[in-house]
């Protein structure tokens, strides 16, 4: 965590070091990186298939075929089909898409809202961060899921929901690692100059600041998209997260779980398998990106 | 600050935290559904009926007063009544917490010993193919949710090997050793997600400790290997460890919902998931406010331990 202070320009600057040249060097680092190379391309596979999946599948994600359900792998349906007879493989694919909609959409407002939240908070000490911080640590003080749970229960499951309260909730974890780094940065002399010349707060904080503690805003956001699909998925999973009729991955689980009992395995192993690799994905990538920025 | 004023000032901390928990736990039981009768009578209930059971409930008098009854009795012991089952909620709230802590005791003696052990391992051999297996598979265990890893499990040791039950409860009357056996599959999930944090901690804290300059004092010193080690790395390396057990804690109460839910265990997890589906807005609130006090324990006792064992630290220092 303290690597990006070598970005400030308070820091001795190791002979002339362009942040364009910080970012090549990074960048080429992180193509040796193995893990980092792999999670990546899990990652853009994911996404490739959330976008074109439906147009390259063989059946339907919604196609009944009463006639064949419940039928093992085999030659034309590559992951057996359900007890709908709707195609396992076909759903898997295409089940991609919900998930990283709603994921991204819910990481993005919580590095924006928390980002706004800890600039705030960190610039302005005294009362107010002492006040907002108690609040956080109230909030925090209960699992993502429990109050997820709490909130989608009163308000009635949606994506947006989902969304919304996982953005909100991520905002106050992002506005922590925020304000830390604006603590590192506001007495600094290039804030002071700032001051000096009668730059309004809000410049201050956002062109003056900002840019100096991009990186760890990066490292948290990577690390929240993970969190923030680990999320989606176990809410989807109790029913309370992406709804029907959607083939997502987490509530197709819950649909099928109690088949396995039964041996239909299939209907189950793959949606499992499927977020297995795009959680682990994403978290190669991040891991990446923060052993990148923190060396 | 004096040792006591510290341990004072974070125990005020703490109540403070509770009591804004309390507020947000309230908002989202009362506030936040709107009309309680109507969400339990349905939407085609008679508006009479449903008044009338407003009244009964209560939820027609003030919010501040109603906050008052509500807080007043939790601090008592006395968590109100369950919709559901017309009867009192805290008999319920304490069986599920004891299941609970049984199920979180197993997966956390599994996983404490291993998790160090592991990080330990991986730091003596930082950087080689052990180290790297260790780290890789220790990170994927724990991004992965828990209910993906218990299906997985579940198939391989229920329905393929038939070695472990599919479900967390033992027959009625089932001794501990029993209880122990019908508990080792449902706590998998739960030792996957820990696993990870606490060997990756563990990792961190002992490298750090290796490079140190006590730790080449005392190698230069001429003691041997293990006793470098054992004397004056592993107490270093620990500490942040002890952070990372005491947080995890939260996020392991969430993972019981998930996991108690998937094995079908009666705990707290599960009691939180089924009065929310059930509207059930006494117990949910109980349910949380248990949760969100033992988290919030937890976490003082540790930053007390910690800062008790950390020389380096002492009690209120600058923030």
């Amino acid at each position: 965590m303290s690597a990006h202070a070598a970005d400030s320009p308070a820091a001795p600057a190791p002979a002339m070091e362009t942040p364009k040249r910080i970012w090549r060097e990074r960048s080429a680092m992180l193509l040796r990186s193995a893990p980092f190379v792999v999670g990546m391309l899990i990652l853009i596979f994911w996404v490739l298939m959330a976008i074109i999946g439906p147009w390259i599948v063989p059946y339907g994600a919604d196609d009944t075929d009463l006639l064949n359900t419940l039928t093992p792998p085999a030659a034309d349906h590559w992951f057996g089909t359900d007890q709908f007879g709707r195609d396992v493989f076909s759903r898997v694919i295409v089940g991609s898409r919900d998930i990283l909609i709603v994921a991204p959409l819910a990481t993005l407002l919580g590095t924006l809202v928390g980002t706004v939240l800890g600039l705030v908070t960190g610039y302005a000490r005294g009362l107010t961060d002492d006040v907002v911080s108690r609040i956080v640590e109230a909030f925090l003080a209960l699992p993502l899921l429990i109050l997820a749970m709490l909130v989608i229960t009163a308000l009635g499951a949606s994506n947006a929901t989902v969304i919304i309260v996982i953005g909100l909730s991520f905002g106050l974890v992002v506005g922590r690692t925020v304000r830390a780094a604006v603590l590192g940065e506001r007495d600094l002399d290039y804030v002071a100059a700032a001051n000096l010349r009668g730059e309004r707060p809000a410049y201050i904080l956002f062109v003056e600041i900002l840019p100096n503690i991009l990186p760890p805003i990066l490292v948290e956001t990577t690390v929240r998209l993970g969190y923030a699909i680990f999320t989606v998925a176990s809410l989807s999973f109790l029913g309370l997260g992406i709804q029907p009729p959607s083939p997502d991955w987490g509530l197709s689980i819950s649909q099928n779980y109690g088949l396995i009992g039964g041996g239909f395995w299939w209907t189950v192993l793959f949606y499992a398998l499927a977020i297995g690799s795009l959680v682990v994905g994403v978290n190669l990538t991040a891991d990446g990106v923060q052993s990148v920025i923190d060396a | 600050m004096g040792l006591y004023r510290a341990i004072f000032y974070r125990l005020v901390l703490a109540v403070v935290t509770l009591l804004l928990l309390s507020v947000i736990v309230f908002a989202g039981c009362q506030i936040l559904p709107g009309d309680v009768g109507r969400a339990i009578l349905g939407p085609f209930a008679d508006a009479r009926a449903v008044q009338a059971l407003n009244h009964q409930l209560g939820i027609d008098r003030p919010l501040l007063v109603q906050y008052w009854s509500w807080i007043s009795g939790m601090v008592r012991g006395n968590m109100g009544m369950s919709y559901t089952y017309r009867a009192p909620v805290a008999p319920f709230v304490i069986h599920a917490v004891l299941n609970s802590m049984k199920l979180a005791a197993i997966a956390f003696i599994l996983v404490v010993p291993l998790g160090i052990l592991g990080g330990v391992v991986a730091a003596l051999k930082a950087n080689s193919w052990i180290d790297r297996t260790i780290v890789i598979a220790g990170l994927s265990a724990t991004v992965v949710p828990e209910f993906v890893s218990g299906i997985v499990f579940i198939m391989v040791f229920s329905i393929w090997l038939h070695i472990l039950p599919l479900t967390g409860t033992a027959p009625r009357g089932a001794g501990p050793v029993t209880q122990i056996y019908y508990l080792l599959m449902p706590s998998i999930p739960l030792f996957m997600i820990l696993f990870g944090y606490i060997a990756r901690m563990a990792r961190a804290g002992m490298i750090e400790a290796l490079h140190s300059d006590y730790t080449r004092t005392a190698v230069l010193k001429g003691l041997s290997r293990r006793q470098v080690i054992w004397r004056h790395v592993m107490r270093n390396a620990l500490l942040p460890t002890i952070t990372v057990i005491a947080t995890q804690c939260g996020y392991l109460i969430g993972g019981l919902v998930v996991v108690e839910t998937l094995f079908n265990y009666h705990g707290i997890g599960s009691l939180i998931f089924s009065a929310a589906k059930a509207k059930d807005f006494p117990m949910l609130a109980a349910g949380i406010l248990v949760i969100g006090t033992v988290y919030v324990t937890v976490n003082l006792i540790a930053d007390l331990l910690y800062s008790a064992l950390n020389p380096r630290i002492s009690f209120g220092g600058s923030r």
